[in-house]
């Protein structure tokens, strides 16, 4: 089952051909998010060989309360080059469903090529408090409940369900910090101390480091792609969903809906070797590998995931770009890439990428 | 609160990276429907409301429509004030706004009577006190207007009553005077950094001069300065400075008092291209009759006291400029 939208026709291929992000630091004032996004664009447009005005379509995510401006996105832009006039778009959230947005335009034929960029800057703000601010305005943000504490909950609950406990939530992280030590763009890498408890029963280690940076990857359709890039990541599935609202209404130990996009995204016909989990907190890796049936063989989140950095709105682009960048280098055949958002694994996106067959 | 600077940045030339305090802050004021009406207004009469969906779940706290089924749902019940603690977390570091200001417990609590989880704090003395399966009951919280904080918070309360539990009984959700909205005050505080190139033209700009960015792959010079060029995608480093005089290239006559503006209607507001610039800033003319500003006006800035920047431009008595001179900039 495809999620393909309009009729059941055969479906343009589309493909990731570059990947560029910011070596991602806790705090990046001493540039603007333009100058921050800036040379991470040129990256990306320079792997693929395109020049800013060779880009049909543009999108971006982002979110005006993690920089408290109102339409703070279109100050980006300037690093967009954007004149002559460009054909952009931009989503509240992260840049994983800007990518999504994209990939839509060019299955539909309307673009042949698409820029997907994202960026956040956490230290401008007290993220915990902030991210209270996307809760349901009525009955929870009145008792502005943090983000660490909602995904400290979650955990508790899995360990009532006897689906972990701490001593596993530490080995997560360690293994994710010790995987990270490969990446250098990771905040945090080697091993660290579990550290005290932050909302029990979540660790310093248990949450991601608050982090600034900024992703783009470049998409092509078709023989384009083929032009563009030596091996492209050819995006063979993605859909995402969402679940109820109130966290008292879910089962915090499950998430149906990043099943349910994995299934849309046809990451369940054949195995998958490498998974890119936006698992910011180790107790939702477990959630995770449980919704997406990962069992030991598949690599998990070889790039440290989102515990080595997490610069907000970027985090799940992140994700799929380095899924890409696996099956673009011939380390992965078949590789997973989720994106999450909101509190507990509130939305859930699912994309499986596959290179050509050597 | 002046702007404060950070340490120089050895790698760039910017001698100082500004930053200064930011806060955002307003009251969002929300109308409530039917059902959320009734479970404020209960919770202000110490009734706490649930609603039954299409199937005979109640869901506590009550939504309008089914989050299975988006069926529209009115059915509303009576729950108890007490309940079970489905899940919980330790915090020992309570943030501001948070419901106590001592350490607590997050709970979820089914109500008794109800089939999904309410989120609150609990007040108990310390993580060990705490278990998922408790019995808690709610704590009133003295004045109450409406709102989910009329539960000040929870309580343990032990035994069970011989393990007894209150089934949801129908209401109305009718009280005299409804509840019908609510106030939630928010307020985010930042820190706001310009970046390299903002913080230079703010700091030239401290020192009456204004100082663009010239764009090395089209030349164009731009005021004020983002370190982008917006046409070409492209850095822009070498600092160039422009003005201060400059010509209006297009303006509007402004005849609506902004509020705690103190600036006499009708006045003109205008863009004016600084001598050596290629982009236009905005600013408002003044020292001349609002109906005799034109395009083509020379202009100059004028400082007062120790503005960090222009009040406004005044003429400066040169010939106008000729159209050609400015046609691209309008």
């Amino acid at each position: 089952m495809s999620a393909t939208p309009g009729p059941a026709t055969e479906r343009r291929e589309v493909a990731v051909v570059a990947f560029a992000q910011s070596d991602h630091a806790r705090d990046t004032a001493e540039v603007s998010e333009a100058e921050l996004l800036l040379p991470v664009l040129q990256d990306a447009l320079g792997q693929a060989g395109l020049r800013a005005g060779e880009i049909d379509f543009t999108c971006s995510g982002s979110s005006d309360y993690l920089a408290g401006r109102a339409f703070s996105f279109t100050m980006a832009l300037d690093s967009v080059g954007a004149w002559p006039p460009i054909a952009e778009s931009h989503v509240e959230t992260d840049g994983a469903w800007a990518l999504y947005e994209a990939w839509v335009k060019l299955l539909t034929g309307a673009a042949e090529t698409a820029l997907v960029y994202a960026y956040g800057k956490s230290s401008s703000g007290a993220v915990r408090d902030v991210l209270t601010r996307q809760l349901d305005p009525y009955y929870l943000a009145p008792l502005w409940p943090d983000s660490v504490s909602l995904a400290a909950l979650q955990a508790q609950a899995l360990i009532d369900a006897g689906d972990t406990d701490e001593a596993a939530l530490a080995g997560i992280a360690a293994r994710a910090r010790t995987d990270a030590a490969e990446n250098p763009h990771a905040r945090h890498s080697g091993p660290v101390p579990p550290g005290d408890y932050v909302v029990r029963p979540l660790r310093t280690a248990d949450c991601p480091p608050v982090t600034d940076g900024a992703a783009a990857v470049v998409l092509a359709a078709g023989d384009t792609a083929r032009r563009l890039c030596d091996r492209p990541a050819w995006i063979r599935g993605m859909d995402h969903r969402i679940e109820a609202h109130a966290l008292g209404v879910r089962d915090l130990t499950d998430s149906p809906s990043t099943r349910l996009a994995a299934e849309r995204a046809g990451a369940f016909g054949q195995p998958v070797d490498t998974a890119e989990l936006h698992a910011p907190f180790t107790a939702q890796e477990v959630v995770l590998r449980k919704a997406l049936r990962l069992d030991d063989r598949v690599r998990i989140n070889p790039s440290g995931g989102a515990l080595a950095a997490n610069p907000m709105m970027a985090t799940g682009l992140i994700r799929i770009g380095e899924a890409a960048e696996a099956v673009r280098r011939g380390a992965s055949r078949r590789a997973l890439a989720h994106a999450t958002s909101g509190p507990c694994l509130q939305q859930n996106l699912v994309a499986v990428l596959e290179g050509d067959p050597r | 609160m002046p702007p404060t600077s950070r340490t120089p940045d050895a790698r760039t030339d910017a001698p100082e990276v500004l930053s200064a305090p930011l806060v955002v802050e307003f009251p969002f004021t929300r109308s409530l429907g039917p059902v959320q009406s009734a479970f404020l207004t209960g919770l202000r009469e110490r009734v706490v409301l649930g609603v039954r969906t299409g199937d005979g779940r109640v869901l506590v706290p009550p939504v309008e429509y089914d989050p299975a089924t988006a069926e529209e749902i009115r059915d509303l019940v009576e729950v108890g004030s007490a309940g079970t603690v489905t899940t919980w977390a330790w915090n020992p570091a309570p943030r501001p706004h948070q419901p106590l200001d001592t350490p607590f417990a997050w709970v979820l609590v089914r109500l008794d009577g109800a089939d999904t989880a309410l989120l609150h704090a609990l007040d108990a003395p310390g993580p060990d006190a705490v278990r998922t399966g408790m019995r808690v009951r709610v704590r009133w919280a003295a004045e109450r207007t409406g709102a989910i904080t009329d539960i000040a918070c929870f309580e343990p309360y032990e035994p069970y009553e011989d393990g007894a539990t209150q089934e949801a009984a129908p209401h109305s959700g009718e009280f005299t005077d409804p509840v019908t909205g609510i106030t939630v005050p928010a307020r985010l505080d930042y820190t706001y950094s310009p970046g390299r190139a903002q913080s230079r033209y703010l700091a030239a700009l401290a020192g009456h001069r204004t100082v663009g960015e010239r764009c090395p792959s089209c030349r164009k010079v731009y005021v004020p300065p983002r370190g982008a060029c917006p046409t070409c995608g492209v850095a822009t480093r070498d600092q160039v400075e422009v003005g201060p005089k400059g010509t209006v290239t297009t303006f509007c006559i402004v005849n609506i008092k902004a509020k705690n503006l103190d600036i006499d209607v009708p006045y003109v507001y205008a863009h004016i291209a600084l001598d050596g610039a290629d982009l236009a800033l905005h600013a408002r003319i003044g020292g001349i009759p609002y109906d005799e500003v034109r395009m083509g006006l020379r202009v100059e800035p004028v400082w007062r006291g120790d503005g960090r920047y222009p009040d406004h431009y005044r003429p400066t008595g040169e010939p106008d400029a000729d159209y050609d001179s400015y046609k691209e900039l309008v």
